[in-house]
């Protein structure tokens, strides 16, 4: 494997890493509303209260590494999808102040309001920036040359719903994992409900995307890649059935487990649709990798922290793990 | 307006809104594993509620300063494309390490610096914020490699209009880099200590919790004293720096137009500067303090702003009034950090009203101060984006100003919303005081607060 193929699969990760991390968090967020009563709202808080600033920051990681390995990518794709990624931000960003502030407030109700909001334009917008990545971008000369509302589109749109409800899935998975009693009941009813949509959704994409766009069917169905590619959906759909499976069984761990695997079979299996175009329709990956001596360099930085960071991010895990109870844990 | 002027608009709300945050947490990590240590060392009650009260304001900060800082790390893509192209290979490998290195030890052991008192070690607790500490440190350290880059760039060859990376030693540790560092360093240090002191000052005004507070004073003024002569000598090392690598940018500071060919250059420390007549209205000026200031020597050579063609020079006015405003409240923090000296030795320092009136009354001048200072900075370096190389006209994405007018106002209507509720929430926190409460982890001295504020003398706390 060569040295773009390396910074690829570290991108490729750090992507996923900050979808299923803080999709779980944005997924509590869009599951708030639910929520009984203020009681049960801190019990949903207080179980991503010590992750989701840790969470949110692989963004921040994943910016860095895409400006610093495929800079093309970086600058063509932020200037093009400039409204729905600032959206995004002032999601996130909603989402994190409310995330403050509401612990010090005595009128909940207007940050309650916030964290879902914040929660819901954050999502939704990442739908829109993968549907919009998905149809292609206008280029003339390594530059975006199209209008700021080429992101909107009927697929686009799709992609967004179904990011909410593979969020929500995430989210209410997570919230088995971390609650008991009636939130914990709660959200198992709202796992099913999930799943079902995103099933639903994931047929959709099956079905749409090929229409959509022909080259990912021929992109698919290329030697060797036609041997191996098979094995996503196989993934996708072998996760899905034990998702249901031990929703049904009550089961605690395997229902956040399996939906994990849901997000990265479906994650791999666009991947694979794309390779080796970075940008569609014309864009490699050869023609937005940054300068070798870059490379080298920045991947001495990953190889050290990379593993730190994960090693401690695991270990913060291991800190906080169980149950979470109602009492005041943050702050 | 056209795109270029929104964006840099849009560039400097973000950044300004940004920078208050962590300056004050840059600060005050390194105040908390003072606080820390000092309780580690003699297990006192006090510096472990010092610590639980002080981490509170410190959360709240660091919060808002992570996502506010987000949206800085998307602008160069969405807004600053062309820029961000041209200098990639040089420029965003920076901004990928200040992103893993400091920006994650930050955001990964600060659950355990807030939450995390039960549930470790002390020693892991203590590992915890010194590495929160390094990490707002660190992260620093590479957004001012990245930005010095920008005002001397080194290290690179231009091929084709791209800076393409020679030796990243060079382009790192290039000729700004080491005074513009320390130079911000030291502002979030002295800014954050001022903050702490103002805190406290009111707290003392009011006689709540005196022995508390009297502690935490003498602890920010402790970190003032060591600070604040630092930064003036500091700052003297970079106006040196600029006079060398950015002599447009002195001469617009300065408000100095004329090369002094025989004699010293006169200082100016008032003026209107009119850029059309290339003159200054209403000047007061002391005669040779320029060439002493900036050369060290009664008659050395400043190159005057004439010297450089009219689309070569940033704005006079903003950049000769910003570096004086600053300046000015660098000289009265190390004055009241001096009488402050004088007030602790004489053991009066918690019992003068009018020091403590005053301690609150410049508390918000050091975010002001380091506001100014990047305005300095920043405005200074135009019209270039990489000095001398790149101008900012070419530098912004092919978007159209409508999106980039659009997005000003959503910044303008959250950061009203976030400063409102920040202001609010922060006061309120400040407002409840330390919380006696919860029971202290581990072995400690005994409490007895209440008799400790009424008997301790100032030289015990001391």
């Amino acid at each position: 494997m060569d040295l773009v193929h390396v910074w690829l699969c570290l991108v490729g990760l750090v992507v996923i890493l900050y979808v299923v991390l803080d999709g779980f968090s944005l997924g509590v967020g869009l599951l708030f509303p639910f929520a009984g009563n203020e009681a049960e709202r801190d019990e949903l808080i207080n179980s991503i209260a010590p992750v989701w600033d840790a969470n949110q920051t692989w963004v921040v990681f994943g910016g860095g590494a895409l400006f610093a390995s495929f800079p093309l990518i970086y600058t063509v794709l932020f200037s093009a999808l400039y409204i729905p990624l600032l959206t995004f931000l002032f999601g996130l960003i909603f989402r994190g102040v409310a995330f403050e502030f509401r612990v010090n407030s005595s009128r909940k109700g207007v940050w309650n309001l916030a964290f879902f909001a914040g929660s819901l334009i954050a999502t939704i917008s990442q739908g829109f920036v993968l549907g919009a990545y998905l149809s292609g971008i206008q280029m003339d000369q390594n530059r975006f040359s199209g209008g700021a509302f080429d992101w909107l589109n009927a697929f686009s749109i799709m992609t967004g719903l179904a990011l909410i409800a593979g969020y929500c899935l995430m989210g209410s998975t997570y919230l088995i994992l971390k609650t008991t009693g009636n939130v914990q009941q709660r959200a198992f009813r709202q796992a099913f409900w999930s799943a079902v949509a995103v099933t639903g959704f994931l047929g959709i994409v099956s079905i749409w995307t090929p229409i959509h766009d022909m080259s990912f069917v021929s992109r698919w169905m290329s030697e060797p890649r036609v041997y191996v590619v098979w094995v996503f959906p196989v993934m996708g759909i072998a996760a899905m059935t034990t998702l249901f499976i031990h929703l049904k069984k009550k089961s605690e761990i395997i229902p956040f487990i399996s939906s994990l695997f849901v997000f990265l079979s479906a994650y791999l299996g666009l991947q694979a649709a794309i390779y080796p175009y970075v940008i569609l329709p014309s864009v490699t990956l050869y023609d937005a990798v940054a300068q070798t001596r870059t490379l080298e360099f920045t991947l001495w930085g990953v190889s050290i922290c990379l593993p730190v960071i994960l090693a401690y991010i695991i270990y913060s895990y291991w800190v906080f793990r169980g149950k979470i109870g109602t009492e005041g844990l943050y702050h | 307006m056209d795109v270029v002027l929104l964006s840099r608009i849009q560039f400097g709300i973000t950044t300004a809104f940004h920078i208050l945050f962590p300056t004050l947490t840059i600060g005050m990590a390194l105040y908390l594993v003072l606080v820390e240590f000092l309780w580690l060392k003699t297990r006192r009650e006090l510096y472990y509620r010092m610590y639980r009260f002080w981490v509170k304001v410190f959360a709240i900060h660091f919060g808002v300063g992570v996502v506010t800082g987000i949206i800085l790390e998307f602008e160069f893509g969405t807004n600053f494309a062309r820029f961000s192209q041209a200098v990639a290979n040089v420029f965003a490998p920076l901004m990928a390490y200040e992103g893993m290195t400091a920006f994650f030890l930050e955001a990964g052991f600060l659950g355990i610096m807030i939450f995390g008192w039960n549930r470790v070690s002390p020693r892991v607790h203590f590992l915890s914020t010194c590495l929160v500490a390094v990490g707002a440190s660190l992260s620093a350290f590479w957004i001012m490699a990245a930005n010095a880059w920008m005002q001397t760039p080194a290290g690179y060859e231009l091929i084709d209009g791209r800076f393409m990376v020679t030796r990243f030693q060079d382009a790192i540790f290039n000729p700004a880099f080491p005074t513009h560092l320390t130079h911000m360093l030291l502002a979030s240090y002295e800014t954050a200590a001022f903050a702490i002191a103002g805190i406290s000052a009111w707290f003392l005004l009011k006689k709540s919790h005196p022995a508390f507070f009297k502690k935490s004073l003498y602890l920010a003024l402790f970190m003032a004293a060591i600070i604040a002569p630092l930064q003036v000598v500091v700052g003297d090392f970079k106006g040196q720096a600029v006079a060398k690598h950015q002599p447009a940018k002195l001469a617009a500071m300065e408000a100095h137009w004329e090369t002094n060919t025989e004699g010293g250059a006169a200082f100016v420390a008032f003026a209107l500067p009119d850029m059309e007549t290339e003159t200054n209205r209403f000047s007061i000026t002391i005669p040779n303090m320029l060439s002493i200031l900036t050369t060290h020597s009664i008659n050395g050579q400043v190159i005057g702003l004439k010297e450089f063609p009219p689309e070569d020079r940033p704005n006079v006015g903003v950049t000769f009034w910003t570096f004086r405003v600053m300046v000015a409240i660098g000289f009265l923090f190390l004055a009241v950090m001096l009488w402050g000296g004088v007030l602790a030795f004489q053991g009066r320092l918690s019992d003068t009203p009018l020091f403590l009136k005053i301690l609150i009354g410049i508390q918000p001048l050091g975010f002001l101060a380091t506001i100014l200072g990047w305005v300095t900075a920043e405005m200074g370096r135009q019209p270039w984006t990489v000095y001398g190389l790149m101008r900012t006209s070419d530098s912004v994405s092919p978007i159209a100003a409508g999106n980039v007018l659009w997005s000003i106002c959503m910044f303008v209507v959250f950061f009203m919303v976030i400063g409102f509720s920040y202001f609010y929430f922060t006061l309120k926190v400040l407002r409840s005081g330390p919380d006696l409460d919860p029971p202290v982890p581990g072995p400690h001295v005994p409490p007895d607060m209440i008799t400790m504020n009424n008997e301790m003398s100032d030289r015990e706390v001391a």
